[in-house]
Protein backbone atom coordinates (compact mmCIF):
# COMPACT_ATOMS: atom_id res chain seq x y z
CA UNK A 1 0.00 0.00 0.00
CA UNK A 2 1.18 3.53 -0.99
CA UNK A 3 1.94 6.32 1.91
CA UNK A 4 3.47 9.38 2.21
CA UNK A 5 6.71 10.34 4.46
CA UNK A 6 4.19 12.44 6.10
CA UNK A 7 1.80 9.56 6.66
CA UNK A 8 4.62 7.37 8.13
CA UNK A 9 5.78 10.29 10.17
CA UNK A 10 2.35 10.68 12.44
CA UNK A 11 1.75 6.92 12.43
CA UNK A 12 5.12 6.13 13.57
CA UNK A 13 5.38 9.26 16.52
CA UNK A 14 1.70 7.65 17.62
CA UNK A 15 3.20 4.04 18.31
CA UNK A 16 5.16 5.78 21.04
CA UNK A 17 1.87 6.99 23.20
CA UNK A 18 1.08 4.69 25.61
CA UNK A 19 -3.00 4.25 26.71
CA UNK A 20 -3.30 7.00 29.09
CA UNK A 21 -0.73 9.26 28.59
CA UNK A 22 -0.94 12.97 28.71
CA UNK A 23 -0.33 14.40 25.50
CA UNK A 24 0.56 18.29 24.69
CA UNK A 25 0.17 19.38 20.91
CA UNK A 26 1.94 21.70 19.33
CA UNK A 27 1.07 22.96 15.45
CA UNK A 28 1.64 20.96 12.09
CA UNK A 29 1.95 17.48 12.38
CA UNK A 30 2.56 17.06 16.33
CA UNK A 31 -0.86 17.80 16.33
CA UNK A 32 -1.46 14.79 13.65
CA UNK A 33 0.35 12.52 15.54
CA UNK A 34 -1.40 13.66 18.59
CA UNK A 35 -4.46 13.19 17.13
CA UNK A 36 -3.33 10.07 15.33
CA UNK A 37 -2.30 8.55 18.84
CA UNK A 38 -5.34 8.81 20.43
CA UNK A 39 -8.02 7.64 17.64
CA UNK A 40 -5.59 4.83 16.43
CA UNK A 41 -2.81 3.95 19.33
CA UNK A 42 -4.17 4.97 22.83
CA UNK A 43 -8.06 5.88 22.79
CA UNK A 44 -7.75 6.60 26.81
CA UNK A 45 -5.08 9.28 25.79
CA UNK A 46 -5.65 12.80 26.76
CA UNK A 47 -4.83 15.50 24.83
CA UNK A 48 -4.66 19.36 25.96
CA UNK A 49 -2.87 22.26 24.33
CA UNK A 50 -0.83 25.02 25.68
CA UNK A 51 -3.42 27.58 25.07
CA UNK A 52 -5.33 26.02 27.67
CA UNK A 53 -7.68 23.48 25.86
CA UNK A 54 -8.16 20.39 27.68
CA UNK A 55 -9.45 17.49 25.98
CA UNK A 56 -10.85 18.33 23.32
CA UNK A 57 -13.12 16.20 20.80
CA UNK A 58 -10.57 17.15 17.55
CA UNK A 59 -13.49 16.27 15.41
CA UNK A 60 -12.27 18.81 12.86
CA UNK A 61 -8.11 19.05 12.50
CA UNK A 62 -7.39 22.38 14.09
CA UNK A 63 -4.71 24.63 12.20
CA UNK A 64 -3.04 26.16 15.40
CA UNK A 65 -3.09 25.61 19.45
CA UNK A 66 -5.15 28.48 19.75
CA UNK A 67 -8.01 27.10 16.61
CA UNK A 68 -11.45 27.55 18.21
CA UNK A 69 -11.67 23.63 17.35
CA UNK A 70 -9.28 23.06 20.36
CA UNK A 71 -12.24 24.72 22.26
CA UNK A 72 -14.99 22.47 21.18
CA UNK A 73 -16.66 20.35 23.39
CA UNK A 74 -13.74 19.75 25.23
CA UNK A 75 -12.82 18.20 28.97
CA UNK A 76 -12.72 22.13 30.02
CA UNK A 77 -11.30 25.69 28.67
CA UNK A 78 -8.57 27.37 30.25
CA UNK A 79 -5.34 29.81 30.09
CA UNK A 80 -1.38 29.27 29.74
CA UNK A 81 -0.88 29.71 33.56
CA UNK A 82 -3.51 26.55 33.99
CA UNK A 83 -2.16 24.63 30.67
CA UNK A 84 1.67 24.67 32.16
CA UNK A 85 0.84 23.52 35.49
CA UNK A 86 -0.47 19.87 33.81
CA UNK A 87 2.76 20.15 31.77
CA UNK A 88 4.58 20.36 34.77
CA UNK A 89 2.82 18.46 37.04
CA UNK A 90 4.65 15.41 38.78
CA UNK A 91 1.41 13.12 39.41
CA UNK A 92 1.07 13.20 35.29
CA UNK A 93 3.02 11.38 32.49
CA UNK A 94 2.59 14.18 30.18
CA UNK A 95 4.25 13.64 26.63
CA UNK A 96 4.73 16.69 24.36
CA UNK A 97 4.95 16.65 20.37
CA UNK A 98 7.27 19.21 19.13
CA UNK A 99 9.00 20.78 15.81
CA UNK A 100 11.53 22.63 15.40
CA UNK A 101 14.18 24.24 12.91
CA UNK A 102 17.33 22.77 13.63
CA UNK A 103 18.28 19.84 16.48
CA UNK A 104 22.07 18.60 17.62
CA UNK A 105 22.93 14.96 18.61
CA UNK A 106 21.24 15.81 22.21
CA UNK A 107 18.58 16.42 20.90
CA UNK A 108 18.38 19.93 22.05
CA UNK A 109 16.36 22.10 19.77
CA UNK A 110 16.51 25.86 18.15
CA UNK A 111 13.52 27.28 17.06
CA UNK A 112 14.57 30.71 16.96
CA UNK A 113 17.19 32.08 14.67
CA UNK A 114 19.63 31.08 11.99
CA UNK A 115 23.08 33.11 12.22
CA UNK A 116 24.02 35.39 15.24
CA UNK A 117 21.32 35.94 17.63
CA UNK A 118 21.55 40.09 17.40
CA UNK A 119 21.60 40.54 13.95
CA UNK A 120 20.19 36.95 12.70
CA UNK A 121 20.26 35.28 9.12
CA UNK A 122 17.09 33.84 9.59
CA UNK A 123 14.41 34.73 12.20
CA UNK A 124 11.83 31.89 13.16
CA UNK A 125 8.90 32.14 15.24
CA UNK A 126 11.23 31.41 18.76
CA UNK A 127 9.66 28.79 21.77
CA UNK A 128 6.45 29.95 22.02
CA UNK A 129 5.63 26.49 24.73
CA UNK A 130 8.54 24.21 22.94
CA UNK A 131 11.42 25.24 26.18
CA UNK A 132 8.34 25.05 28.25
CA UNK A 133 7.47 21.29 27.48
CA UNK A 134 11.35 20.36 26.96
CA UNK A 135 11.90 21.63 30.42
CA UNK A 136 9.08 20.32 32.27
CA UNK A 137 6.71 17.61 30.41
CA UNK A 138 7.07 14.16 31.14
CA UNK A 139 9.29 13.97 27.67
CA UNK A 140 8.86 15.01 24.12
CA UNK A 141 8.87 13.71 20.55
CA UNK A 142 10.39 15.64 18.13
CA UNK A 143 9.37 16.20 14.32
CA UNK A 144 12.16 16.91 11.54
CA UNK A 145 12.66 17.26 7.71
CA UNK A 146 15.70 15.05 7.95
CA UNK A 147 18.51 17.04 6.35
CA UNK A 148 22.34 18.88 7.30
CA UNK A 149 20.88 21.86 7.70
CA UNK A 150 18.62 20.46 9.82
CA UNK A 151 20.35 18.07 12.22
CA UNK A 152 23.64 19.84 13.28
CA UNK A 153 26.64 19.63 15.51
CA UNK A 154 26.14 22.71 17.08
CA UNK A 155 22.97 24.88 17.15
CA UNK A 156 22.84 28.33 16.11
CA UNK A 157 20.85 28.99 19.18
CA UNK A 158 19.09 26.70 22.02
CA UNK A 159 15.68 27.31 22.67
CA UNK A 160 14.37 24.01 23.77
CA UNK A 161 16.49 21.88 26.46
CA UNK A 162 17.20 18.26 25.45
CA UNK A 163 20.00 15.76 26.79
CA UNK A 164 21.83 19.24 27.00
CA UNK A 165 25.00 18.01 26.86
CA UNK A 166 24.50 14.62 27.74
CA UNK A 167 25.16 12.19 29.91
CA UNK A 168 23.58 13.28 33.81
CA UNK A 169 23.78 17.04 32.29
CA UNK A 170 20.10 17.72 32.11
CA UNK A 171 19.64 16.82 35.69
CA UNK A 172 22.79 18.79 36.91
CA UNK A 173 21.27 21.71 35.00
CA UNK A 174 18.54 21.38 37.62
CA UNK A 175 15.83 19.75 35.48
CA UNK A 176 13.86 17.18 37.66
CA UNK A 177 12.19 15.10 34.51
CA UNK A 178 11.88 15.27 31.38
CA UNK A 179 13.66 14.88 27.85
CA UNK A 180 13.90 14.41 24.56
CA UNK A 181 11.93 10.52 23.93
CA UNK A 182 13.10 10.32 19.62
CA UNK A 183 13.20 12.50 16.84
CA UNK A 184 10.59 11.14 14.04
CA UNK A 185 11.65 12.57 10.52
CA UNK A 186 10.60 11.70 7.05
CA UNK A 187 13.63 9.29 7.06
CA UNK A 188 13.52 7.15 9.93
CA UNK A 189 12.93 7.18 13.55
CA UNK A 190 16.25 8.06 16.33
CA UNK A 191 16.54 7.29 19.70
CA UNK A 192 18.98 8.52 22.34
CA UNK A 193 21.03 6.01 24.22
CA UNK A 194 20.40 5.34 27.22
CA UNK A 195 23.74 6.33 29.07
CA UNK A 196 25.55 8.71 27.17
CA UNK A 197 22.03 10.26 25.72
CA UNK A 198 23.15 10.75 22.10
CA UNK A 199 21.29 10.36 19.64
CA UNK A 200 21.22 6.87 16.71
CA UNK A 201 19.46 5.78 14.49
CA UNK A 202 16.71 2.85 15.86
CA UNK A 203 13.71 2.79 12.54
CA UNK A 204 14.41 3.33 8.60
CA UNK A 205 11.57 3.23 6.86
CA UNK A 206 10.98 1.17 3.93
CA UNK A 207 13.58 1.48 1.21
CA UNK A 208 15.48 3.94 3.34
CA UNK A 209 19.28 2.77 4.22
CA UNK A 210 21.59 3.78 6.94
CA UNK A 211 24.02 5.53 4.76
CA UNK A 212 20.88 7.64 3.54
CA UNK A 213 20.38 8.24 7.07
CA UNK A 214 24.01 9.11 7.92
CA UNK A 215 24.17 11.48 4.49
CA UNK A 216 21.41 13.46 5.36
CA UNK A 217 22.63 14.07 9.70
CA UNK A 218 25.22 16.59 10.00
CA UNK A 219 27.37 14.84 12.81
CA UNK A 220 28.32 10.80 13.34
CA UNK A 221 25.33 8.69 14.21
CA UNK A 222 25.46 5.16 15.68
CA UNK A 223 23.29 3.46 12.78
CA UNK A 224 24.45 -0.10 13.99
CA UNK A 225 21.33 -0.89 15.72
CA UNK A 226 18.75 -0.14 13.34
CA UNK A 227 15.79 -2.36 11.91
CA UNK A 228 13.15 -1.69 9.00
CA UNK A 229 10.11 0.54 10.62
CA UNK A 230 6.69 -1.52 10.29
CA UNK A 231 4.30 0.04 7.59
CA UNK A 232 1.34 1.83 8.70
CA UNK A 233 -1.25 -0.66 7.91
CA UNK A 234 -4.53 -0.22 5.27
CA UNK A 235 -6.92 1.11 8.61
CA UNK A 236 -4.13 3.22 10.06
CA UNK A 237 -4.40 4.96 6.62
CA UNK A 238 -7.91 4.82 6.61
CA UNK A 239 -8.18 6.70 9.73
CA UNK A 240 -5.53 9.32 9.40
CA UNK A 241 -6.59 9.76 5.57
CA UNK A 242 -10.62 10.08 6.08
CA UNK A 243 -11.49 10.62 9.72
CA UNK A 244 -8.12 12.65 10.67
CA UNK A 245 -7.31 15.38 7.99
CA UNK A 246 -10.16 14.87 5.07
CA UNK A 247 -8.80 18.26 3.87
CA UNK A 248 -5.27 17.28 4.05
CA UNK A 249 -4.71 20.35 5.59
CA UNK A 250 -1.38 19.07 7.08
CA UNK A 251 -1.06 15.89 5.39
CA UNK A 252 0.24 17.39 2.11
CA UNK B 1 -30.42 48.45 28.55
CA UNK B 2 -30.08 51.29 26.14
CA UNK B 3 -28.57 53.55 27.96
CA UNK B 4 -25.70 51.44 29.54
CA UNK B 5 -25.94 53.50 32.55
CA UNK B 6 -23.46 51.41 34.70
CA UNK B 7 -20.53 52.01 32.20
CA UNK B 8 -20.24 55.60 33.71
CA UNK B 9 -18.42 57.03 30.36
CA UNK B 10 -16.39 53.92 29.85
CA UNK B 11 -18.58 52.85 25.82
CA UNK B 12 -16.59 55.05 23.79
CA UNK B 13 -15.61 54.67 19.90
CA UNK B 14 -12.26 52.27 19.02
CA UNK B 15 -10.66 56.00 17.98
CA UNK B 16 -11.88 57.94 21.20
CA UNK B 17 -10.36 55.02 23.23
CA UNK B 18 -7.17 54.65 21.48
CA UNK B 19 -6.52 58.32 21.27
CA UNK B 20 -7.78 58.26 25.34
CA UNK B 21 -5.29 54.84 25.91
CA UNK B 22 -2.34 54.14 23.56
CA UNK B 23 0.60 56.67 22.64
CA UNK B 24 3.59 57.02 21.19
CA UNK B 25 6.33 55.11 23.49
CA UNK B 26 4.03 52.97 25.78
CA UNK B 27 3.88 49.62 26.89
CA UNK B 28 1.27 47.32 25.28
CA UNK B 29 -0.42 43.98 25.70
CA UNK B 30 -2.78 42.78 23.18
CA UNK B 31 -4.90 40.01 24.04
CA UNK B 32 -6.18 36.41 21.76
CA UNK B 33 -3.63 34.08 20.75
CA UNK B 34 -2.44 33.49 16.81
CA UNK B 35 -5.82 33.07 15.01
CA UNK B 36 -8.05 33.98 17.90
CA UNK B 37 -9.47 37.22 19.53
CA UNK B 38 -7.00 39.16 18.58
CA UNK B 39 -8.31 42.94 18.92
CA UNK B 40 -7.93 43.55 15.26
CA UNK B 41 -9.97 46.76 15.35
CA UNK B 42 -8.39 47.87 17.75
CA UNK B 43 -4.66 47.24 16.41
CA UNK B 44 -6.01 48.60 12.52
CA UNK B 45 -7.00 51.88 14.69
CA UNK B 46 -3.55 51.72 16.05
CA UNK B 47 -2.22 51.34 12.83
CA UNK B 48 -3.94 54.48 11.35
CA UNK B 49 -3.29 56.94 13.96
CA UNK B 50 0.50 55.74 13.02
CA UNK B 51 1.61 55.64 16.85
CA UNK B 52 5.51 54.95 16.87
CA UNK B 53 7.50 53.42 19.12
CA UNK B 54 5.15 50.94 20.94
CA UNK B 55 6.72 48.54 23.67
CA UNK B 56 4.97 45.45 22.58
CA UNK B 57 4.75 42.72 25.61
CA UNK B 58 3.39 39.32 24.01
CA UNK B 59 3.11 35.69 24.44
CA UNK B 60 1.83 34.80 21.01
CA UNK B 61 -0.43 36.97 19.33
CA UNK B 62 -0.15 36.13 15.86
CA UNK B 63 -1.88 38.30 13.61
CA UNK B 64 -1.96 41.77 15.76
CA UNK B 65 1.60 41.13 16.53
CA UNK B 66 2.21 41.32 12.74
CA UNK B 67 0.13 43.94 11.73
CA UNK B 68 1.74 46.17 14.59
CA UNK B 69 5.19 45.31 13.52
CA UNK B 70 4.30 45.50 9.67
CA UNK B 71 2.86 48.79 9.80
CA UNK B 72 6.12 50.38 11.83
CA UNK B 73 4.31 51.13 15.52
CA UNK B 74 6.84 48.64 17.39
CA UNK B 75 9.97 48.97 18.18
CA UNK B 76 10.74 46.63 20.82
CA UNK B 77 8.97 43.66 21.78
CA UNK B 78 8.94 40.87 24.23
CA UNK B 79 7.48 37.61 22.71
CA UNK B 80 7.82 33.81 22.75
CA UNK B 81 5.93 33.01 19.71
CA UNK B 82 5.47 34.83 16.27
CA UNK B 83 4.11 32.84 13.94
CA UNK B 84 0.37 32.52 12.87
CA UNK B 85 -0.28 28.35 13.04
CA UNK B 86 -0.58 26.55 9.26
CA UNK B 87 -0.72 30.13 8.11
CA UNK B 88 2.31 31.45 8.78
CA UNK B 89 4.78 29.04 10.79
CA UNK B 90 6.81 32.48 11.11
CA UNK B 91 4.87 35.47 11.57
CA UNK B 92 5.76 37.54 8.02
CA UNK B 93 6.17 40.88 8.89
CA UNK B 94 7.59 40.03 11.80
CA UNK B 95 10.55 38.05 10.60
CA UNK B 96 10.92 40.78 7.92
CA UNK B 97 11.59 43.44 10.45
CA UNK B 98 14.06 41.34 12.99
CA UNK B 99 15.82 40.28 9.97
CA UNK B 100 16.10 44.12 8.77
CA UNK B 101 17.58 45.13 12.23
CA UNK B 102 13.99 47.33 12.49
CA UNK B 103 13.34 45.62 15.57
CA UNK B 104 14.48 45.20 19.26
CA UNK B 105 13.18 41.35 20.55
CA UNK B 106 13.70 40.12 24.09
CA UNK B 107 12.84 36.25 23.57
CA UNK B 108 11.32 34.59 26.29
CA UNK B 109 8.56 30.83 26.17
CA UNK B 110 4.70 31.39 26.67
CA UNK B 111 4.99 29.98 30.64
CA UNK B 112 7.46 32.56 31.08
CA UNK B 113 5.66 35.95 29.65
CA UNK B 114 2.24 34.29 31.56
CA UNK B 115 3.90 34.08 34.39
CA UNK B 116 5.27 37.79 34.18
CA UNK B 117 1.41 39.38 34.02
CA UNK B 118 1.08 36.91 36.53
CA UNK B 119 3.86 38.56 38.62
CA UNK B 120 2.32 42.03 37.87
CA UNK B 121 -1.18 41.61 38.54
CA UNK B 122 -0.49 40.03 41.91
CA UNK B 123 2.16 42.94 42.90
CA UNK B 124 5.71 40.65 43.16
CA UNK B 125 8.48 42.20 41.64
CA UNK B 126 9.25 38.69 39.94
CA UNK B 127 8.41 35.27 39.91
CA UNK B 128 10.17 32.05 39.58
CA UNK B 129 9.89 29.24 36.85
CA UNK B 130 11.83 25.77 36.08
CA UNK B 131 11.40 27.08 32.47
CA UNK B 132 14.40 27.32 30.07
CA UNK B 133 17.95 26.59 32.36
CA UNK B 134 20.81 25.77 30.59
CA UNK B 135 19.19 27.19 27.36
CA UNK B 136 19.79 30.58 25.18
CA UNK B 137 16.57 32.04 26.40
CA UNK B 138 18.81 32.30 30.13
CA UNK B 139 21.90 33.04 27.96
CA UNK B 140 21.33 35.70 25.94
CA UNK B 141 20.08 39.40 26.09
CA UNK B 142 18.17 40.92 23.17
CA UNK B 143 17.81 44.33 24.68
CA UNK B 144 21.12 45.98 24.68
CA UNK B 145 22.31 47.39 28.51
CA UNK B 146 21.58 51.02 27.61
CA UNK B 147 17.62 49.91 27.43
CA UNK B 148 17.63 48.74 30.79
CA UNK B 149 16.95 49.50 34.00
CA UNK B 150 14.10 52.27 32.97
CA UNK B 151 10.80 52.60 30.43
CA UNK B 152 9.57 49.68 31.86
CA UNK B 153 12.91 47.52 30.61
CA UNK B 154 13.62 45.46 33.71
CA UNK B 155 17.78 45.85 34.73
CA UNK B 156 18.18 42.29 33.77
CA UNK B 157 16.21 39.79 31.32
CA UNK B 158 16.33 37.05 34.07
CA UNK B 159 18.34 35.41 36.93
CA UNK B 160 18.88 32.52 37.59
CA UNK B 161 19.69 31.45 41.58
CA UNK B 162 20.00 28.58 43.69
CA UNK B 163 16.18 27.20 45.42
CA UNK B 164 16.57 29.35 48.46
CA UNK B 165 14.62 27.11 50.57
CA UNK B 166 17.70 24.80 50.04
CA UNK B 167 15.58 21.63 49.65
CA UNK B 168 17.62 20.24 47.30
CA UNK B 169 20.32 21.63 44.52
CA UNK B 170 17.98 23.00 42.45
CA UNK B 171 18.13 26.28 40.65
CA UNK B 172 15.18 28.35 39.36
CA UNK B 173 14.74 31.44 36.70
CA UNK B 174 13.58 34.29 38.01
CA UNK B 175 11.32 36.63 35.86
CA UNK B 176 10.93 40.26 35.89
CA UNK B 177 6.84 41.41 36.75
CA UNK B 178 5.04 43.33 33.82
CA UNK B 179 2.89 45.58 34.29
CA UNK B 180 1.80 47.61 30.87
CA UNK B 181 0.86 50.96 30.42
CA UNK B 182 -2.15 49.20 28.76
CA UNK B 183 -3.57 46.28 27.75
CA UNK B 184 -6.35 45.70 25.05
CA UNK B 185 -8.56 42.71 24.35
CA UNK B 186 -11.68 41.06 22.34
CA UNK B 187 -14.28 40.05 24.31
CA UNK B 188 -17.67 37.83 23.43
CA UNK B 189 -19.67 39.94 25.81
CA UNK B 190 -19.75 43.48 27.77
CA UNK B 191 -22.76 43.90 30.61
CA UNK B 192 -24.13 47.20 31.17
CA UNK B 193 -22.18 47.17 34.10
CA UNK B 194 -18.99 46.43 32.62
CA UNK B 195 -18.61 42.89 33.23
CA UNK B 196 -16.79 41.10 30.93
CA UNK B 197 -17.34 37.55 29.45
CA UNK B 198 -14.83 35.52 27.64
CA UNK B 199 -16.06 32.34 25.64
CA UNK B 200 -13.46 29.80 24.98
CA UNK B 201 -10.04 30.06 26.56
CA UNK B 202 -8.99 32.72 27.90
CA UNK B 203 -5.12 32.63 27.17
CA UNK B 204 -3.28 35.70 28.94
CA UNK B 205 -5.98 37.81 28.75
CA UNK B 206 -7.11 38.18 31.93
CA UNK B 207 -3.87 38.16 33.71
CA UNK B 208 -2.72 40.57 30.90
CA UNK B 209 -5.49 43.01 32.05
CA UNK B 210 -4.84 42.57 36.00
CA UNK B 211 -1.67 43.82 35.17
CA UNK B 212 -2.41 46.68 33.22
CA UNK B 213 -2.51 50.57 33.97
CA UNK B 214 -5.37 50.24 32.13
CA UNK B 215 -7.75 48.02 30.10
CA UNK B 216 -10.17 48.77 27.01
CA UNK B 217 -12.41 45.87 25.98
CA UNK B 218 -13.47 45.62 22.39
CA UNK B 219 -16.53 43.63 22.32
CA UNK B 220 -19.15 41.55 20.22
CA UNK B 221 -21.95 42.84 21.86
CA UNK B 222 -23.21 44.43 25.35
CA UNK B 223 -25.89 42.67 26.72
CA UNK B 224 -28.24 43.33 30.24
CA UNK B 225 -26.15 43.59 33.25
CA UNK B 226 -29.39 41.12 34.80
CA UNK B 227 -27.95 38.50 31.81
CA UNK B 228 -24.35 38.33 32.81
CA UNK B 229 -25.53 38.14 36.58
CA UNK B 230 -27.23 35.04 35.76
CA UNK B 231 -24.31 32.72 35.48
CA UNK B 232 -21.39 34.68 37.37
CA UNK B 233 -19.48 31.37 36.98
CA UNK B 234 -18.84 32.20 32.93
CA UNK B 235 -18.09 35.83 33.31
CA UNK B 236 -14.21 36.50 33.38
CA UNK B 237 -13.47 40.40 34.82
CA UNK B 238 -15.09 42.90 37.13
CA UNK B 239 -16.26 46.33 35.71
CA UNK B 240 -13.67 47.52 38.06
CA UNK B 241 -11.06 46.54 36.24
CA UNK B 242 -12.36 48.18 32.79
CA UNK B 243 -11.77 51.91 31.72
CA UNK B 244 -12.97 51.71 28.28
CA UNK B 245 -15.96 49.46 26.40
CA UNK B 246 -16.17 49.59 23.00
CA UNK B 247 -18.44 47.91 20.51
CA UNK B 248 -16.95 46.26 17.17
CA UNK B 249 -19.06 43.47 15.86
CA UNK B 250 -16.55 41.46 13.82
CA UNK B 251 -13.49 42.85 15.80
CA UNK B 252 -11.28 40.32 16.19
CA UNK B 253 -11.44 39.31 11.84
CA UNK B 254 -9.72 37.91 10.49
CA UNK B 255 -8.91 36.18 13.55
CA UNK B 256 -11.71 33.72 15.45
CA UNK B 257 -13.96 34.30 18.26
CA UNK B 258 -15.48 31.32 19.48
CA UNK B 259 -19.75 30.52 19.09
CA UNK B 260 -19.60 34.32 16.67
CA UNK B 261 -17.41 33.60 13.94
CA UNK B 262 -14.34 31.19 12.78
CA UNK B 263 -11.03 32.50 11.49
CA UNK B 264 -11.24 33.91 8.11
CA UNK B 265 -9.18 31.41 5.83
CA UNK B 266 -8.92 33.40 2.72
CA UNK B 267 -8.40 36.57 4.22
CA UNK B 268 -5.28 34.94 6.14
CA UNK B 269 -4.46 33.29 3.22
CA UNK B 270 -4.58 36.73 0.82
CA UNK B 271 -2.32 37.94 4.04
CA UNK B 272 -0.25 35.17 3.21
CA UNK B 273 0.79 36.05 -0.28
CA UNK B 274 0.83 39.72 -0.03
CA UNK B 275 2.89 39.89 3.30
CA UNK B 276 5.78 38.26 1.78
CA UNK B 277 6.95 41.41 -0.31
CA UNK B 278 7.19 45.18 0.67
CA UNK B 279 4.90 46.41 -2.35
CA UNK B 280 2.28 44.53 -2.15
CA UNK B 281 2.90 45.06 1.94
CA UNK B 282 2.19 48.54 1.15
CA UNK B 283 -1.19 47.70 -0.64
CA UNK B 284 -2.40 45.85 1.54
CA UNK B 285 -2.10 48.32 4.77
CA UNK B 286 -3.20 50.87 2.23
CA UNK B 287 -6.42 48.76 1.17
CA UNK B 288 -7.25 47.43 4.32
CA UNK B 289 -5.96 49.68 7.07
CA UNK B 290 -5.18 53.54 6.42
CA UNK B 291 -7.88 53.70 3.73
CA UNK B 292 -10.87 52.27 5.43
CA UNK B 293 -12.97 55.30 6.53
CA UNK B 294 -14.65 53.16 9.19
CA UNK B 295 -15.48 49.51 10.98
CA UNK B 296 -18.56 49.41 8.63
CA UNK B 297 -16.76 50.17 5.21
CA UNK B 298 -14.13 47.20 6.36
CA UNK B 299 -17.22 44.66 7.29
CA UNK B 300 -18.22 45.81 3.48
CA UNK B 301 -15.04 44.92 2.03
CA UNK B 302 -14.74 41.54 3.98
CA UNK B 303 -18.33 41.25 2.35
CA UNK B 304 -21.55 39.68 3.60
CA UNK B 305 -21.10 36.11 2.14
CA UNK B 306 -17.85 35.52 3.76
CA UNK B 307 -18.72 36.49 6.86
CA UNK B 308 -21.95 34.23 6.29
CA UNK B 309 -19.16 31.44 5.16
CA UNK B 310 -16.99 31.98 8.77
CA UNK B 311 -19.96 32.26 11.28
CA UNK B 312 -19.84 29.94 14.42
CA UNK B 313 -22.05 26.77 14.06
CA UNK B 314 -24.15 27.83 17.18
CA UNK B 315 -23.40 24.47 19.07
CA UNK B 316 -19.66 24.00 17.89
CA UNK B 317 -18.60 27.51 18.12
CA UNK B 318 -16.79 27.56 15.14
CA UNK B 319 -17.65 27.13 11.24
CA UNK B 320 -18.63 23.45 10.80
CA UNK B 321 -16.68 22.17 7.09
CA UNK B 322 -15.02 25.43 6.70
CA UNK B 323 -12.96 24.94 3.62
CA UNK B 324 -9.72 26.09 5.46
CA UNK B 325 -7.41 24.86 2.53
Amino acid sequence: MEYSPREMMAIAAGRFIKDGDILFAGTGVAMLAATVAKRIHAPRAHIFFETGGIGPTLEELPMAVADPRVMAFSNLNAGLVEAFSYVANRRLHTIAFLGAAQVDKYGNMNSTVIGDYHAPKVRFSGSGGACDAGSLASGYIVFMQHGVQKFVEKLDYLTTPGWLTGGDSRKRAGYRRGGPIAVVTNLCVLKFDDTTHEMYLAERYEGVTPEQVQANTGFALDVSRSSVAEPPNAEELRILRDDVDPQRLILD
Amino acid sequence: MAEHNGLDGKLMTIGEAVERFVRDGCQIAVGGFTITRNPMAAVYEIARRRIKDLHLVAHSNGQALDVLVGAGCVSRLDIAYGGNGRFAPTCIRFRKAVERGELLVEDYTNNMMSLRFLAGALGVPFIPSKSGLGTDLIAQEGFPAELRGSDGVPSKKVIVIDDPFGNEDDEVVLLPALTPDVSIIHAQQVSTDGTVRIKGLTFADLEQCKAASAVVVTCEEIVPESYLRLDPDQNALPPFLVDAVVTVPYGAHPTACRYFYDYDPAHLNHYKAVAKDDETWAAYLDEWVYGVESWDAYLDKVGGAQLARIRSNTVAGYALGLDRR
